[in-house]
């Protein structure tokens, strides 16, 4: 006989050694979070003030500035993004989910995930090369937030229509059966039962938007100054990170990190909000 | 007052149906309305494609194959070959793929072959917020943590898009992982196997091809990366190095750093170039990416798998 005993053990050993590594690179994973969490608090916290949410920056980094003009950039533009967005994709999704069964949906949705899968910078250069070079003839808000909504396309058009399939066949069955047209059935049946799931996609969709520094830089360029003209370059939070961390001024520095730590707490209270949100809906349709 | 028969409630089924498909125009107008906005989607695809093809016509008949092989930058020369930023490219997407390929399949398997079931949210939501926090702000924590402990280089611009794309591999890995049916961990665990051997014999070869696709969403992630890399990279050679610690571009970071000095035509056309070459070479990974995870984890018609953590 060959030893069983040591077989064994070296069987448990290998079997420990694996679960090890695999508690390893999750607690990595965590560890990971956890510190860039942590520097984005410690260091972001002692920057916010009054003026950092009602000032635009003062000029050479002097003490006393903020990034106002950054905040109401990037909602301008996620204005824009979401409404030249939402309407082609929620079409889009009710054309998927309720139309496309042949070779046209096939093609669509293939679009869709080659969109999503373009680097964001590629749909900067787009917009540049376009609307900031052809037709503004400069670096504009309008063009970040075309450049946001064909970012934001893909996501809002995907999420709806996954959630159009989640609404059950007896609900349009009942419309129709009671001679409702079936345009009426689509948009006072089946649109306000997935209203939660509708709300979710262009809520994930414009915290992925505002979070996107690249397209926006190539579009908008950023700004020093409040901008209510669309035709003019403008500022948002992403762009002001990058160009303040570019500046050789600590007091530019810490704003970028104030900048960093509002993004995040954002962007967490959005996908927070709809994770509830979906989380009960979804809970309510599947029963 | 006479019943309704049965025969009589099929004929009406039947003219409501004819009335839902022909009669009212609200529908005709409504499903064109609709198809043309889906239509749009495709073309929309193509503008990008096309207008970008044409702006990089000029570069691209000027410089042929050179711009690929050239690590000449010289806008005073017009001298333009991007061979430095794809060697950039190459080199930062694939030592991030090596390193965080390990680490996220390894955090998937922990959740979805060994993790309690209390464990597996919060994770998941970890993995979620790691996904969600803006590249601009990895490249901040890069820029200010990293940069001053390793300088700035190729490989801490590696480094950082590990981390950027460890919750694609580890989602989309976890989802691929979830798709291998408990039939084939049940029969070898039914033989007297350990954990470990049970995903080595039976959940990691079912879910190669799905895995491979998870590294491949993650590749084409990095590759496209912009802002962070900027940040970290040092943007300030073009010379082609075999050294990790060299200051570097990718094509991506080349981009952003330089699209405010286009000012000649061919420049401008020279980067639309490095562009349209990001857009080919994320468009075929993501192709190869979803046929590699459909091989394993079949989800609804038209849901690509992993795309929402990209």
């Amino acid at each position: 006989m060959i030893e069983p005993s040591g077989w064994f053990e070296r069987r448990r050993l290998l079997n420990w050694t694996a679960t090890g590594l695999m508690v390893a690179s999750t607690a990595g994973v965590v560890i990971v979070l956890l510190l860039i969490l942590g520097q984005v608090i410690l260091q972001g916290l002692p920057a916010l003030g009054v003026a950092f949410f009602t000032r635009p920056p003062l000029p050479d980094g002097s003490a006393g500035g903020g990034v106002a003009q950054a905040i109401l950039g990037t909602l301008e533009m996620l204005i824009v993004g979401g409404v030249l967005a939402i309407p082609p994709a929620v079409a889009t999704a009710i054309y998927l989910s309720e139309y496309g069964h042949g070779q046209l949906a096939r093609v669509v949705r293939f679009s869709l995930d080659l969109l999503a899968g373009f680097p964001s910078i590629v749909i900067g250069v787009f917009v540049w090369a376009w609307l900031v070079r052809e037709v503004v003839g400069d670096f504009s808000g309008l063009a970040g937030g075309v450049a946001l909504a064909i970012i934001m396309i893909p996501i809002v058009a995907r999420t709806v229509e996954e959630t159009l399939r989640l609404v059950p066949d007896s609900l349009r069955e009942a419309s129709l059966a009671l001679g409702v047209p079936r345009w009426k059935t689509i948009m006072l049946v089946v649109l306000p039962t997935a209203r939660a799931g509708i709300l979710t996609g262009i809520v994930l969709s414009m915290a992925r938007a505002g979070g996107e520094a690249a397209p926006i830089l190539l579009t908008a360029l950023g700004s020093q100054f409040f901008n209510l003209n669309l035709l003019q370059p403008m500022a948002a939070l992403p762009v002001q990170i990058y160009q303040d961390s570019r500046s050789p001024f600590d007091e530019l520095h810490a704003q970028a990190w104030g900048v960093a730590l509002v993004l995040i707490v954002l962007i967490a209270l959005l996908s927070g909000l709809t994770r509830l949100i979906l989380g009960r809906r979804l809970h309510a349709l599947s029963r | 007052m006479s019943s309704i028969s049965v025969l009589d409630a099929g004929r009406a089924v039947a003219g409501s149906q004819h009335i839902v498909r022909g009669t009212y125009r609200g529908d005709r107008i409504f499903s064109v309305a609709v198809t043309v906005f889906a239509v749009g989607i495709p073309l929309l695809l193509v503008a990008i494609v096309l207008l970008m093809v044409l702006d990089a016509l000029p570069s691209i008949t000027r410089y042929g194959f050179g711009f690929l092989t050239s690590s000449t930058w010289d806008p005073a020369t017009e001298q333009f070959g991007a061979a430095a930023f794809i060697y950039g490219t190459v080199v930062t997407s694939i030592v991030a793929l090596l390193l965080a390929a390990p680490v996220g399949v390894g955090c998937a398997l922990f959740l979805a072959e060994y993790a309690p079931l209390w464990v597996r949210g919060p994770i998941g939501f970890v993995i979620e917020l790691l996904a969600a926090i803006p590249s601009v702000i990895y490249g901040l924590w890069g820029l200010f943590v990293l940069a001053p402990l390793m300088g700035r280089n190729l490989l801490v611009a590696a480094v950082i898009l590990a981390i950027m794309i460890l919750p694609t591999v580890a989602a989309v890995s976890r989802e691929v992982l979830l798709a291998v049916p408990n039939t084939q961990r049940d029969s070898m665990l039914a033989l007297g196997a350990t954990r470990w051997e049970t995903v080595q014999v039976a959940v990691l070869p079912y879910a190669r091809a799905g895995i491979a696709g998870a590294a491949v969403l993650g590749l084409a992630r990095a590759l496209g990366e912009t802002i962070a890399v900027a940040m970290v990279i040092g943007n300030s050679s073009t010379r082609i190095s075999g050294s990790l610690f060299t200051p570097g571009y990718t094509m991506a970071s080349a981009i952003a750093d330089h699209f405010t000095d286009a000012n000649s035509s061919i420049y401008f056309s020279a980067l639309v170039e490095v562009a349209l070459g990001l857009l080919l070479v994320a468009a075929i990974m993501t192709v190869l990416a979803r046929v590699l995870v459909w091989s394993v984890a079949r989800g609804p018609a038209g849901t690509a798998v992993g795309a929402e953590t990209r």
